[in-house]
C-alpha cells in the first residue's frame, strides 16, 4: 500500500531547480532511505513534503483515512496533524523549554481543553495535564531520557538532542516519520544505539521511516530501499547492493575518471 | 500526591493574596502608608498589569509590540466616555471597562491578522503605527473631547485595582502554564519548528496579542477612573515605551520580574521626583547600567514558584 508518493515534484529558487522532476512511491511500514553528495537537495525535498516550502510544479499525495490526499503547499501544521512528524539537520527544539515540555509541545494538537478550562483551571485541565505528563514520560522512555526531563533542552548534549527531537516528533503521532541526518556528529557508539533505536520505533510505532544519511554504513543497514538524488534530480533507486554497485552513484559521489 | 502538590500551591497562593490584602489595609490604617503613597501604590498596580499582559506578547510569545499604549487608551476612553454619559455613577467603570474590553478585542484582530505575518523589527513598527494611529483617531474625535482630554471623577481607590492585579496575573500566568502557553513558548523558540510541531503558530500569535490588548484595555480604564485627566498624549509613543522598559528590565519571560520591576520603577520614578531637572538623567543611567551587567533583565527568565519550594522542603525531609 502506497503512504506516499510524488510526482514531478520541482522546486525552483529563482534561476535554480533545488528539486526537480522528483517522483517517490512509498510503501507502508517502509524504512526508506533518501542519499546524495552536499546540495543534492535532500533537505529541500524533506521541506517540500512538510510543507516549509511550496512545490513550484508537482504533486505531493499523503495516505490519509485510506485515500490518497494531496498535501502540496498546506501549511505545515496542517501536514503535520494529516500524520507527517520530521526533525531537522540543525537541531531545531524549543532550546528554553524543558526536556518535558519539548515532547508536551508535540503532543499539543492532542489536548482536549479550551483556553477557559485553562485559565480557570477547571478539572479537566488537570486530568488532561496528568495524561499528558504521563504519555510524555512514555515517550521519554522510549529514548532514554527520563532522567533529564526537568533540564533545558539546550543544555543536553549533542547526541541527546538528536534523540529527544525524534521523541519530540513521535509525539505528534506521525504514521510518517522523515529524519534529516539523524547521526550528524554521533560517534559510533551513538550511532549504533540510533539504528537500533529507529528500528524499533519503527515497530513499535507502526511507522514509515524515511531518512537522510550521510553515515553510509548506518544506511546500507538500516534502509531496505534507497533513492539518490544529485542537482536536485532522482538518479537511482533499489536496495542497499544495487545502489553500491550503482555506476551513476558512484559517480556522482567521487566524480567520473 | 501531585493533584496534593497542585491544591497546596493554590491555597499558598490565596494566602499571598490575601496577607497581602489584610497587610495593605493595616499599614493604611495604621497610618504607613499614607494618602501619597496611596496613589504609588495605584501607579505599581496598573503598571504591573500593563507589564505582565505586554510580557505574554513579547517575553512568552516573542512578538515585539510597540502598541501597547494604544490599547490602553482605548480602555481608558470608553471609560472616560460612559462615565462621562452615566454622570459618575459607580457601575459606569465596570460597563465602560466591557466596552473598552470588546472594542479592544475587535481592534487587536484588525490589527494582529496582518501584522503578526511580520517579524522582529517590522511587527515592531508596524505596532508603533498603530499605537499612534488610534491616538491621532482619540485626539480628533468629538466625543473624546480632543486635545484638551477628559476631566474625570476618581471612581475607584487601591483595593478595586488590588483585585484586578489579581485577576489579571491568574488569568495570564495560568494561560502560560497550560498547553496554549506552551506553544506560545514555542513559537517564540522556533517557528518553524513549531510548525511542524503541528501547531498553527499564526493563530497562538494572535491569541497571545488579543489577550495581552484585554488586560492593557482594562488598566487603562483603571487608569482613567483613579487619576481624573486622561489626554491622548498620556498614551503615546512613550508610554509604550515605558512599559517595554518595565518589561525587559525585569527580565523578559518572568511575570515575577515584571512584579519586581514594575514595583522599582514606579517607587525610583516617585522619589525622583523631588530631582525634577536630573530625573531622567539618572533614570537613563540606571538603565544602562542594568542593560550593560543584566542584559536578561533583573530575574531573566526566573519564575517565583510555590511547588519548587515545596518540592525542596520534601527533598530535605527526605535526606533527614
Amino acid at each position: 500500500m502506497i503512504v506516499l508518493q510524488t510526482k514531478n515534484l520541482t522546486r525552483n529558487f529563482g534561476g535554480l531547480a533545488a528539486v526537480s522532476n522528483v517522483s517517490l512511491e512509498i510503501k507502508k511500514n517502509e524504512l526508506v532511505g533518501l542519499i546524495g553528495p552536499n546540495g543534492a537537495g535532500k533537505t529541500t525535498l524533506f521541506n517540500l513534503l512538510t510543507g516549509v516550502y511550496e512545490p513550484s510544479e508537482g504533486t505531493i499525495e499523503l495516505l490519509v483515512d485510506g485515500n490518497l490526499k494531496s498535501i502540496g503547499g498546506l501549511k505545515p501544521y496542517t501536514i503535520t496533524n494529516f500524520g507527517i512528524g520530521r526533525t531537522f539537520q540543525n537541531i531545531r527544539l524549543f532550546k528554553e523549554l524543558t526536556v518535558l515540555d519539548n515532547i508536551k509541545v508535540g503532543m499539543n494538537q492532542n489536548i482536549n481543553y479550551g483556553v477557559l478550562t485553562a485559565i480557570f483551571r477547571f478539572p479537566k485541565y488537570y486530568s488532561e495535564e496528568k495524561r499528558v505528563h504521563e504519555e510524555a514520560l512514555k515517550l521519554l522512555e522510549v529514548v532514554n531520557l527520563v532522567d533529564k526531563k526537568d533540564e533545558l533542552a539546550k543544555n543536553l548534549p549533542y547526541g541527546e538532542q538528536r534523540k529527544l527531537e525524534i521523541a519530540r516528533a513521535l509525539a505528534t503521532n506521525p504514521r510518517v516519520l522523515f529524519l534529516d541526518e539523524p547521526a550528524a556528529g554521533m560517534n559510533p557508539i551513538e550511532t549504533q544505539e540510533l539504528t537500533d533505536l529507529i528500528r524499533k520505533i519503527k515497530d513499535d510505532f507502526n511507522l514509515t521511516i524515511i531518512l537522510i544519511e550521510h553515515d553510509m554504513s548506518l544506511v546500507m543497514n538500516v534502509c531496505e530501499r534507497i533513492y539518490v538524488l544529485d542537482y536536485g534530480k532522482l538518479i537511482a533507486s533499489g536496495d542497499p547492493d544495487s545502489i553500491k554497485n550503482n555506476k551513476k552513484v558512484i559517480e556522482a559521489y567521487l566524480g567520473e575518471d | 500526591m501531585r493533584k496534593n502538590q497542585f491544591t497546596k500551591t493554590n491555597l499558598a497562593w490565596l494566602l499571598v493574596i490575601i496577607g497581602s490584602y489584610l497587610l495593605i489595609n493595616v499599614l493604611i490604617s495604621a497610618g504607613v502608608i499614607n494618602k501619597i503613597y496611596q496613589t504609588v501604590m495605584l501607579t505599581i498596580g496598573i503598571n504591573i498589569i500593563l507589564a505582565i499582559s505586554l510580557n505574554l506578547i513579547i517575553g512568552i510569545t516573542g512578538q515585539f509590540s510597540l502598541g501597547h499604549a494604544g490599547f490602553m487608551s482605548i480602555g481608558a476612553y470608553s471609560a472616560g466616555v460612559i462615565v462621562k454619559m452615566m454622570d459618575g455613577a459607580p457601575s459606569s467603570v465596570y460597563i465602560g471597562m466591557l466596552v473598552g474590553i470588546l472594542i479592544s478585542i475587535v481592534v487587536a484582530l484588525i490589527v494582529a491578522t496582518p501584522t503578526l505575518r511580520l517579524k522582529g523589527d517590522y511587527l515592531a513598527i508596524a505596532t508603533l503605527g498603530f499605537g499612534e494611529i488610534i491616538r491621532i483617531v482619540i485626539q480628533n474625535m468629538k466625543i473624546t473631547n480632543g486635545a484638551a482630554g477628559l476631566v474625570l471623577p476618581k471612581l475607584i481607590d487601591w483595593p478595586v485595582v488590588f483585585v484586578f492585579l489579581v485577576i489579571s496575573t491568574i488569568v495570564i500566568v495560568s494561560f502560560t502554564y497550560s498547553a496554549y502557553g506552551r506553544a506560545c513558548i514555542s513559537v517564540r523558540e522556533d517557528e518553524i519548528a513549531s510548525e511542524t510541531m503541528g501547531i498553527n503558530t499564526t493563530k497562538y500569535k494572535i491569541m497571545a496579542f488579543v489577550v495581552g490588548a484585554i488586560f492593557a484595555s482594562i488598566a487603562g480604564t483603571l487608569y482613567a477612573t483613579s487619576f481624573y485627566v486622561i489626554k491622548p498624549e498620556i498614551f503615546s509613543f512613550n508610554k509604550s515605551i515605558d512599559i517595554l522598559v518595565i518589561v525587559v528590565f525585569g527580565g523578559m519571560g518572568s511575570f515575577t520580574g515584571s512584579f519586581v520591576s514594575a514595583l522599582l520603577i514606579s517607587v525610583l520614578n516617585t522619589s525622583l521626583q523631588s530631582f525634577a531637572d536630573i530625573r531622567t538623567i539618572i533614570y537613563g543611567a540606571l538603565l544602562v547600567l542594568i542593560m550593560i551587567f543584566r542584559p536578561q533583565g533583573l530575574l531573566g527568565k526566573y519564575e517565583f514558584k510555590f511547588s519548587k519550594l515545596f518540592d525542596k522542603f520534601a527533598k530535605k525531609e527526605v535526606r533527614q
